[in-house]
């Protein structure tokens, strides 16, 4: 997949180029260049204090003190430790000792396996895996041969850790020592990283990094920032997302006591004030004339329509394995299913917002932002300021889910400072936040498995018809009908099934879409997982020994698969309860989830969710329980509760109290397992999401002998 | 308008509607209390007043004149430390956004009750949505800081 997202960055920001966004491709040249130089404002300040040992990632000053650069947004998942964690091993210093920053946009922090400075798709410790570890080893063989140097020994004869390089003969210098020395030496590019058996960091129970701060209200979320004269706005957008202002009266907006300014940007109108209250009172008070636009009339049974319509459409077929689906109508017997699932808000609970200050000719955006690079070059190009002007400062995140990717509050919020001349913090309100959101899209599975005589399955079809977040956000990178993420789920099918056809529909229902944790993996996991098991109750097989036997010759999937239903008791469920099963691998990492449920008065009731993962390489294992666990609640939350459904244009949800969260009260007992392994480490953040709602609906159908094929589980049981 | 808040005098002169949470915030640089829905659906903008558990986003300052506003960074030095020690020991938070106003929920209920039965637990907390899904982690940091504030009673 990695090799299909790659170009994506690089294609998006040639497209902009075209476009005449950018005064010269050159940032181009250098985006996919990995490597340990500094960035351009780094280096300079390096220059200016020659004394530090430092490359893009770490810097070691002349007292000692250890800075890591933190490359990737945090927003929940830890990698505000994590990396510092790869980067600490190799150097040899205690994490505790580690300051961290939040690094700029520069090329130098792409992530590789995505193309761009994004955080996403669970690359960060994939994508930094090795990369980190050699800028530590890197810093670490500098300073180790000046220690060498300073004693006239070879370096081999010394070694490093807590911030010391130690010869055999008993001498000792800290690193701070040795940074006048080792800061004019070239660190080496090739170098030798760690044995697993002597790390005193990776793999063991390390505190985060940022807790201290976030338990005492002092960490800095996009919303917490304040610059020196700083304006907040409130934003008026269209009721119907890509509507536009046609006539606005401010009069008695700017009347409201507080208002210091009104101003119309491309997506709306922004009312300024001294505070967020006074901002909000002003933007309600605008009288505007919208011109809604082309979905205006948009309502969600047309929307469920014309994604049934487009499904008999050909779809671009995305993996095809014997004779694909060519002799499915020959079989002995087949099963069929369709499954759908909704349009869903990601609803972080930090609403958007973003600050703006233009000031000496520089742009300063500071916010929570999960694609730096595309921030500077969306900004640059929304206010006509050079990309290189344009710089880019990540808080914490309270939440992101993907919904911090995209560009537009970045893009608003400089529009506004432009317009007033000032420093500016845009602050969406909840009802902004889910009614403008680039939503989960909505999607259509249809399912087909051909069976030979004996009830075994000899072909596997699945066709999913669903708008498409790559054709908006990427547009290049569908080629011919075929958007690699939204195959995500089904064209990684691991079962071993001779014939095997994946197909995807691409249908633009004329709402905005947007990548959303774990994307296309939970739409397609529910349909493949919820459809094996139909396929074990037709052929009368029990789902895990289906499963196993469909896994064979796959042992880290049958591991995982063995593992979660001993563990959940698998055959010896309570009286009035059921165990419902799932299993995949996404973004590198094998998991099964078993589901134990009961039903009270018609609605299913999830006592106990057992999960046992295998990631490779655990590299900070409570914060990895930590993820697997959030990642099954919001795929339980949302799958059990929620949709976004749309009347005249614009959504029906509008705050918690109609697309409900989670609360303590409802949540079940979770077991999380890892798997001991030496392989490289696979993703984490989303892979908690996918399975739980199949496993529960095949829980369901157990215990109701009714299938539900539809999300969310609670409005379809 | 007179306030109090953390134990320090304040002053505000503007909308008396204006929500505690935007006083705080945007005029009084507290912003520990943050914004999630505006209307008391998510508790991340929790404060007490006068020692009871609000939310700061639907309550307008007026109904703060003669009370003590109260924000994490004011507990009493025993129960704040008890909950930041419980919530590190437990690794709580995740992206943390909301984890201020679980501590101020969970800060009432601890004072009141230092150890809460899991139902009392859940009954005091049910207010506060974490979309991280920490709920395990709280109630075991509820259970661990409750403990810390007996003990210190005692």
């Amino acid at each position: 997949m990695s090799k299909q997202i790659k170009p994506v960055l690089r294609d998006q920001l040639e497209s902009s180029a075209r476009r005449g966004f950018m005064k010269s491709t050159s940032a181009l040249g250098g985006a996919l260049v990995v490597g340990f130089h500094l960035p351009a404002s780094n280096a300079a300040a390096a220059k200016a204090d020659a004394a530090q040992v430092a490359n893009a990632f770490v810097k070691v000053d002349a007292k000692g003190g250890v800075t890591i650069m933190c490359h990737r947004s945090e927003m929940g998942q830890g990698v505000y430790t994590s990396m510092p964690m790869l980067v600490a091993e190799e150097l040899g210093v205690p994490l505790s000792a580690v300051k961290v920053e939040m690094a700029p946009s520069a090329p130098v922090y792409i992530n590789a396996m995505l193309g761009g400075q994004i955080t996403g798709g669970s690359t960060s410790v994939r994508d930094a895996w090795t990369k980190l570890r050699e800028a530590g080893a890197s810093a670490r063989t500098v300073l180790v041969a000046a220690a060498a140097e300073t004693w006239k020994v070879p370096a081999t004869e010394c070694t490093a850790a807590n911030s010391v390089v130690s010869h055999k003969s008993g001498k000792k210098l800290a690193y701070g020592a040795l940074v006048a020395k080792a800061s004019a030496m070239k660190m080496p590019e090739k170098v030798a990283l760690k044995d697993p058996k002597d790390w005193t960091i990776i793999g063991k129970q390390k505190a985060r990094i940022d807790t201290p701060a976030k338990v005492a209200g002092k960490a800095q979320y996009g919303i917490d920032v304040k610059k020196p004269g700083m304006l907040i706005a409130a934003l008026a957008q269209a009721p119907v997302i890509g509507g536009k202002v046609v006539k606005v009266n401010d009069a008695k907006a700017r009347a409201v006591k507080g208002v210091v300014n009104v101003v119309q940007i491309a997506d709306g109108v922004a009312v300024l004030a001294k505070d967020f209250y006074t901002a909000k009172k002003g933007r309600d008070a605008l009288e505007i004339e919208w011109d809604n636009g082309p979905a205006a009339n948009l309502d969600s049974l047309e929307i469920e329509a014309s994604l049934r319509t487009a499904s008999v459409n050909p779809g671009a077929v995305m993996r095809k394995d014997g004779t694909g689906a060519a002799d499915i109508d020959k079989a002995a017997r087949k099963v069929e299913a369709e499954y759908e699932l909704p349009f869903l808000a990601h609803a972080t609970l930090e609403p958007v917002n973003c600050t703006a200050e233009i000031i000496n000719g520089e742009c300063h955006i500071t916010g929570p932002i999960q694609f730096q690079q595309g921030a500077q070059y969306g900004v640059a190009a929304g206010i006509g300021m050079p990309p290189e002007k344009v710089f880019i400062h990540t808080t914490f995140l309270g939440g992101g889910y993907g919904r911090k990717l995209e560009l537009d509050f970045q893009i608003q919020a400089a529009q506004i400072a432009k317009a007033v001349g000032k420093p500016v913090k845009m602050i969406w309100t909840r009802e902004d936040d889910m009614t403008h959101d680039f939503y989960r899209p909505l999607s259509l599975h249809q399912m087909t498995a051909a069976l030979d005589a004996n009830g075994n399955v000899t072909t596997f079809y699945s066709k999913m018809t669903s708008p498409s977040v790559t054709a908006r956000a990427f547009p290049p990178v569908v080629q011919n009908g075929k958007d690699p993420f939204m195959a995500e789920g089904s064209e990684n099918l691991t079962y071993k099934i001779p014939n095997v056809q994946i197909e995807n529909v691409i249908h633009d229902t004329g709402i905005r879409v947007g990548y959303w944790r774990s994307v296309s993996n939970a739409l397609n996991a529910f349909a493949v997982e919820s459809f094996v098991d139909e396929i074990a109750t037709a052929t009368k097989k029990d789902p895990v020994a289906l499963r196993m036997e469909m896994l064979k010759g796959d042992a880290r999937s049958q591991n995982v698969l063995k593992l979660a239903t001993e563990k959940a008791g698998w055959g010896k469920a309570a009286a009035g309860r059921a165990l419902g099963v799932a299993q995949m691998e996404c973004y590198g990492t094998h998991s099964a989830l078993v589901a134990e449920v009961s039903m009270v008065n018609g609605v299913p009731k999830v006592h106990k969710i057992t999960a046992v993962i295998d990631c490779g390489i655990v590299v900070h294992p409570d914060q990895a329980n930590a993820q697997i666990e959030s990642g099954i609640l919001l795929g339980f939350s949302s799958g059990m509760k929620n949709a976004i459904t749309f009347k005249d244009g614009h959504p029906e949800q509008r705050n918690f109290d109609t697309y409900t969260m989670l609360r303590m009260s409802e949540v079940p007992a979770i077991d999380i397992t890892f798997v001991q392994s030496s392989a490289a480490p696979g993703g984490l953040g989303e892979v908690g999401v996918p399975l739980v709602m199949p496993a529960i609906a095949n829980a369901v159908a157990t215990l109701t002998g009714k299938r539900v094929r539809k999300l969310p589980l609670l409005q379809n049981v | 308008m007179k306030l109090t808040v953390n134990g320090k005098p304040a002053n505000f002169e503007g909308d008396p509607d204006t929500p505690i949470l935007w006083v705080l915030r945007d005029h009084l640089d507290v912003t520990s209390p943050k914004f999630g829905c505006g209307m008391a659906l998510c508790g991340a903008c929790t404060v007490h007043l006068d020692g009871a558990p609000i939310r700061s986003c639907s309550t307008p300052v007026s109904a703060a004149v003669g009370k003590k506003i109260t924000t994490i960074e004011g507990l009493p030095a025993k129960v704040g430390k008890a909950l930041q020690d419980a919530w590190v020991a437990e690794e709580v938070p995740q992206c943390g956004y909301c984890q201020t106003g679980q501590m101020m929920s969970a800060a009432a209920l601890i004072s009141k009750n230092p150890n809460p039965s899991e139902a009392e637990i859940v009954g005091a907390m049910d207010g506060n949505v974490c979309r991280c899904g920490t709920y395990h982690r709280i109630q075991k940091a509820v259970v661990r800081a409750g403990k810390a504030v007996a003990g210190a009673k005692a």
